[in-house]
């Protein structure tokens, strides 16, 4: 019978050359410098006693520095949400003079080393900064308080979620809206609708990328947040760079791994949304 | 007929109030826009910019010639200036290998070449601790290494440590500049080269290269930028001031004495950076509009 | 046979691309690959041009195997459905890149390359850059690209299908006298059955990863072998109960027939002048404007039946009674197609194809 032939795993044709070569380079720099040295956290880690490394982790500050960093990532990713959106909408679908420079700006914070808008963010913010002073004065206090932490991952966040948004934006088409107002919806019925769902994958990602980045930031966050145990403005990255400076590495690599975890889950999370999107985006 | 001029006129006035709803929508947009990026982002550079000429010129001359901060920029010159170099050769190849063939787990290396990302920069410098530190399983290699050649080599809290930071957690850069645009561009090109009889090499100067050097530049700039300007992961594994410091850890110690004058002096080094960082903003944004105006002409054509 | 395919499979993860394909191609002919998307002809060419490797099965082209040399080897002119031109380059070093990895002398480059230009009307052109032609142009460039290396077979991907309508039927005659005129063998892949009478000297058909019938245009068309053939080819309509209709047989094991337009005379009610006996009559359902004819759609006792009807007649209206002439029809079981004649008006033939 024809259709019991036995089929030969067929020979993959490569006509373009240099799979090996550039398979094998990619490959061993990615093991080298990014997997082998991330394994040797884990491999650290998993190590230690279950007992010990529930432990280590469960310790009041480490508790503490994780909720801190989690909620304060959170809450400013919304509000980088809500911003972003702003912003990314007025970037494409107005002219107004000063546009280009605008648009510039949203990209300062990749640019600007952390360490260096950490200090900046620190010094505008406290008691006798240009901020800091007249808002001391109407008694809000931001520098050393989670207030403070949340104003340095807005700072840190923000061009992920505009910088996602505004193509798909882009790619919207004006007669998609124009279609909903003919059909009678109002402009924001049309906008909540018709044109968030739209922008939902894009914000998601944009989302999970200032959360995720939030989680694990250091040089933006560390001076503005005071560090203090007592008010729990220690976040996750200072109490892995205080154990390490201790020299108390099981705790460290305890805590990392941890936070390892959550970065994966958030990168896979950012992964599959971004496929569905491609999926969608290609099936029109 | 009067009826119906009513209507029309109710119509025309419902047209009205539509048009001005929208038109007070826009400048409220606008107005929460601008100053959100005033505040959250112009802000920060001004005061940058006035705490380092706090006290004069005079001084803001001495502290960026100091000692300290001229080994560390030298430093950070070096580490970047690898780091490029590596992740430009790196991306080019991975990107090579993304767009060009089809193979099982292609998406699984895509991911990972983009873990640095999504990484803490602390975790970075704990994970090259954890390898070539006095815990670390490479750690015994270098000393055995060092034993028999009589070499000092240290890579954890010395030099080439702070280089391999600065590589990973610019790794992806490149790549993910590149990537897109091969994958926009297709591989017919280089298959129609390749039929031809054309070589590895000769495909990728001629045909692929063109295609993507606006978005190498880029990708170089955007690899030199965050290079220069690293600290978590440096500062886990660089310890001593004047010597294996980059400038971030510079600013950083120099912001930590607490005195007015270092701190001044910290934010006179950090200007060094800033102004990079508006050169690299610039740069980015004509690039754009090169790429833009470009896409409108082919789009045109 | 000038290249040859045998027994050749091709599967990609649970979907069989080629399903014991073979077939042979004379030297000189200019061959269409014709049959729907995803019906694996697109896949044929890739593996004759070494794009794709076969699971199973063997190629040769001038009766030497080539499954194991290199697409770079194969002695081979591919024009890619996107053409796939050097966008950095010039349409001269688009045309003379193969001949420089050939390291054929700058001169008798130029000299070759020119000849091309000229032949292909694209003299004066030669500095310009892809995205500055025309989508004819560029096609043109393709194909100039792809002889210049002197190929022994030329491969065409969709070759047509990213042109206007106006200028594709211009293209698809210009393709036609150049491939004679060199007298290169050639294969094109396509799924306008149009495209493919017009310019191929010979048709292989393939649905469903096999070829369901080769042949020259007019074989295809007068005798299509499979149910396939006779639905993919004309504009056929489907009929069940076709022994109802008047001078028709059922046929033992078939249940489906295909009746072409031109297979049907529409005369208006009474005026069929002869073989009443063989004459149905119906209601007009439908009438569609082709601008240089008018589709009618005509119910006979449930069955509709498409035929064409004159400008130049007295225009027909929807619901009017007619008279129709059945002269033939294609009945199908489920492998074969059988052309049947009516049987009421044979010798007097007035019908021919």
């Amino acid at each position: 019978m024809e259709e019991t032939v036995k089929l030969k795993k067929a020979k993959k044709t490569r006509v373009i050359p240099g799979f090996k070569l550039t398979m094998g380079i990619t490959v061993t720099m990615l093991s080298l410098i990014v997997l082998i040295p991330l394994a040797s956290v884990m491999v650290y880690s998993l190590k230690l006693p279950p007992s010990e490394f529930i432990k280590l982790i469960t310790k009041q500050n480490v508790v503490y520095a994780f909720t801190t960093s989690i909620v304060c990532s959170f809450i400013a990713a919304v509000i980088n949400v809500i911003f972003g959106v702003i912003l990314a909408w007025t970037l494409v679908k107005y002219d107004f003079p000063g546009k280009r420079i605008l648009d510039g700006f949203i990209e300062l914070p990749f640019a600007l080393p952390t360490a260096v808008a950490g200090i900046t963010l620190s010094k505008m913010y406290s008691d006798t900064g240009i901020l800091g002073k007249p808002l001391a004065a109407i008694g809000i206090k931001v520098s050393y308080t989670h207030l403070g932490i949340i104003v340095a991952l807005i700072f840190i966040g923000i061009p992920f979620v505009v910088r996602n948004v505004q193509p798909v934006l882009e790619k919207l088409d004006g007669q998609y809206e124009e279609a909903a107002y003919i059909l009678g919806a109002s402009p924001s019925k049309t906008f909540f609708k018709v044109i968030l769902p739209e922008l939902r994958p894009a914000i998601l990602t944009g989302f999970g990328l200032a959360f995720a980045r939030g989680i694990g930031e250091y040089g933006s966050v560390i001076y503005i947040s005071g560090n203090s145990a007592k008010e729990h403005t220690q976040v996750v990255s200072y109490v892995i760079m205080q154990k390490l400076s201790y020299i108390d590495y099981a705790s460290a690599t305890a805590i990392a791994l941890v936070m390892l975890v959550i970065s994966f889950l958030l990168l896979f999370a950012i992964n599959v949304i971004q496929m569905k999107q491609a999926k969608r985006t290609n099936n029109i | 007929m009067a009826d119906d001029k009513n209507r029309m006129g109710k119509v025309m006035n419902e047209q009205e109030k539509f048009e001005k709803r929208k038109k007070i929508t826009k400048y409220v947009l606008i107005t929460i826009s601008v100053l959100f990026v005033f505040f959250m982002l112009v802000m920060p550079l001004f005061c940058i910019v006035s705490s380092s000429l706090k006290q004069g010129l005079g001084f803001y001359f001495k502290s960026v010639s100091s000692k300290y901060v001229v080994s560390a920029l030298k430093v950070t010159l070096f580490a970047t200036v690898i780091a490029v170099v590596i992740n430009t050769f790196f991306g080019l190849c991975a990107a090579w290998v993304t767009t060009k063939f089809s193979f099982k787990g292609k998406q699984v290396l895509a991911t990972l070449i983009d873990i640095p990302f999504s990484i803490s920069p602390v975790i970075v410098g704990l994970a090259f601790l954890m390898t070539f530190g006095r815990l670390g399983w490479f750690y015994p290699v270098i000393r055995w290494f060092n034993s028999v050649f009589g070499a000092n080599v240290r890579i954890a809290f010395a030099i080439p440590g702070v280089v391999l930071a600065t590589i990973f957690v610019t790794f992806p850069f490149v790549s993910r500049e590149i990537i897109p645009v091969l994958n926009a561009q297709g591989k017919d090109e280089e298959e129609a080269a390749a039929l031809m009889g054309a070589g590895g090499f000769k495909i990728f100067f001629k045909i692929t290269f063109p295609q993507i050097k606006w978005a190498l530049i880029y990708g170089i700039i955007l690899c030199t930028s965050r290079a220069l300007g690293e600290f978590g992961a440096v500062n886990a594994l660089s310890k001593t001031r004047g010597e294996t410091f980059t400038l971030p850890l510079e600013i950083d110690a120099l912001y930590m004495s607490g005195t007015e004058n270092s701190i001044t002096a910290a934010f006179a080094a950090s200007s060094i950076l800033v102004i990079i960082a508006v050169v690299v903003l610039v740069l980015r944004n004509i690039l754009e509009y090169r790429a833009k105006k470009k896409g409108q002409e082919q789009a045109a054509s | 046979m000038y290249v040859e395919m045998k027994n050749i499979y091709k599967q990609y993860g649970d979907f069989r691309a080629s399903d014991n394909v073979s077939f042979g191609i004379e030297k000189g002919k200019l061959v269409a690959l014709l049959g729907p998307s995803g019906s694996g002809k697109t896949t044929l060419l890739r593996m004759i041009a070494g794009l794709e490797t076969p699971n199973a099965g063997d190629i040769f082209i001038d009766g030497k195997r080539v499954n194991d040399i290199p697409a770079s080897k194969r002695g081979i002119g591919f024009v890619f459905q996107s053409y796939a031109l050097f966008r950095y380059m010039t349409v001269y070093d688009n045309v003379a890149f193969g001949l420089e990895l050939q390291k054929v002398p700058k001169a008798e480059i130029k000299e070759r390359v020119m000849k091309l230009l000229e032949i292909t009307g694209l003299s004066g052109m030669e500095k310009r850059y892809p995205n500055q032609l025309s989508g004819g142009q560029r096609q043109r460039v393709a194909f100039a690209r792809a002889l210049a290396p002197n190929p022994q077979v030329l491969l065409l991907d969709e070759p047509f299908a990213a042109i206007d309508a106006k200028v594709r039927s211009e293209l698809r005659l210009w393709l036609r006298s150049m491939v004679t005129q060199l007298g290169i063998t050639s294969i094109f892949v396509t799924h306008d059955q149009d495209e493919a009478v017009e310019v191929a000297d010979e048709i292989i058909i393939t649905n469903h990863g096999k070829i369901e019938q080769m042949g020259t245009p007019s074989q295809i068309y007068k005798s299509p072998d499979t149910p396939f053939v006779a639905q993919f080819i004309g504009r056929p309509s489907e009929v069940h109960n076709y022994d109802t209709l008047n001078g028709f047989d059922k046929i033992e094991g078939a249940d489906k027939a295909v009746i072409r337009p031109e297979f049907v005379k529409i005369s208006k009610f009474g005026k069929l002048d002869r073989y009443m006996s063989a004459a149905e009559t119906g209601i007009v359902e439908d009438v569609v404007f082709r601008g240089n004819r008018l589709d009618v759609t005509i119910d006979v006792h449930g069955i509709k039946i498409t035929g064409e009807w004159s400008l130049e007649k007295d225009s027909l209206e929807i619901g009017e009674k007619v008279n129709l002439l059945i002269y033939r029809i294609y009945v199908m079981d489920d492998t074969k197609a059988y052309l049947c004649e009516n049987k009421e008006m044979q010798e007097d033939d007035v019908f021919y194809i």
